[in-house]
């Protein structure tokens, strides 16, 4: 797959989960991605750092796909494409 | 471009078949905070990666069930009852550390920790379950021993005994008991 500039992607929806420890983002990655069209982007905002390496395997899992993270201060921007 | 069509079509009914038998049966066994708090999030983290996940509460873990203050329940208890009433912790709230309690000072420092550092707190994780349709399981053995009634404990759980449980933890991958 092509290089995504995810400074560039367009988010059909942004998840602040910067007050949330594990398992938090994780469950609202979840119930967020529902929310979304098939094909629409959702960008997780999480400053629990092993978020980075959960919300990945996490896409995988369950069948979507995660195009990256952006690291921000104190913070990590993960971006996934809701697959089905 | 028949065939990747079928070659889709047949991937996906795979997955759709596997579905339903991607599970995890818990047994929640203990009523300390501590022990309780890994359950909850094992079990909302499976939750969120699409895992059916059943919690089978016995013991001193059916008192997560139980509802905060006092509840008018229709009958009698017996004295016995009336003090496993009063003695046991009610609810998410009450539940003490297993290790370094110090008289509830070592869970009062624990649960301040949590906050400061984001951590959910028990009765959170057990909204999270609830809202992520986690099954919850009450034993109705223990409730008949211990004289809890299916008034005092929380709404949208199931009341069973070993062979429902038995009979989802066998269709599932793995088992955990939290003792």
């Amino acid at each position: 797959m092509a290089k995504v500039d995810l400074m560039k992607i367009k988010v059909t929806k942004v998840v602040d989960e910067r007050a949330h420890a594990c398992p938090g983002p994780l469950i609202e990655t979840k119930k967020a991605i529902a929310s979304i069209p098939v094909g629409g982007v959702l960008e997780v905002w999480a400053s629990d750092p092993t978020a980075t390496k959960e919300i990945p395997l996490w896409a995988k899992d369950v069948g979507h796909e995660c195009l990256g993270v952006v690291v921000a201060d104190n913070y990590n921007r993960i971006f996934v494409v809701r697959k089905k | 471009m028949d065939d990747s069509t079928i070659t889709a079509e047949s991937k996906k009914q795979t997955i759709e078949e596997q579905g339903p038998t991607k599970g995890v049966t818990m047994v929640i066994f203990s009523g300390d905070l501590d022990k309780l708090l890994a359950a909850f999030i094992i079990a909302n983290g499976a939750a969120a990666m699409d895992v059916s996940v059943t919690m089978f509460f016995t013991f001193w873990g059916l008192n997560v069930l139980r509802r905060d203050g006092p509840i008018q329940i229709a009958g009698k208890k017996t004295f016995v009852e009336n003090m496993f009433g009063r003695m046991m912790p009610r609810g998410p709230n009450k539940m003490m550390l297993s290790k370094m309690n110090i008289g509830g000072l070592g869970t009062m420092f624990m649960k301040r920790e949590m906050k400061k550092k984001n951590v959910y707190s028990l009765q959170e994780l057990v909204k999270q379950a609830q809202e992520q349709g986690i099954k919850f399981i009450a034993c109705t053995m223990t409730m008949d021993l211990m004289g809890i009634k299916k008034e005092e404990l929380i709404s949208d759980i199931d009341f069973a005994g070993v062979a429902t449980f038995v009979d989802i933890a066998k269709s599932g991958h793995s088992t955990l008991f939290i003792s």
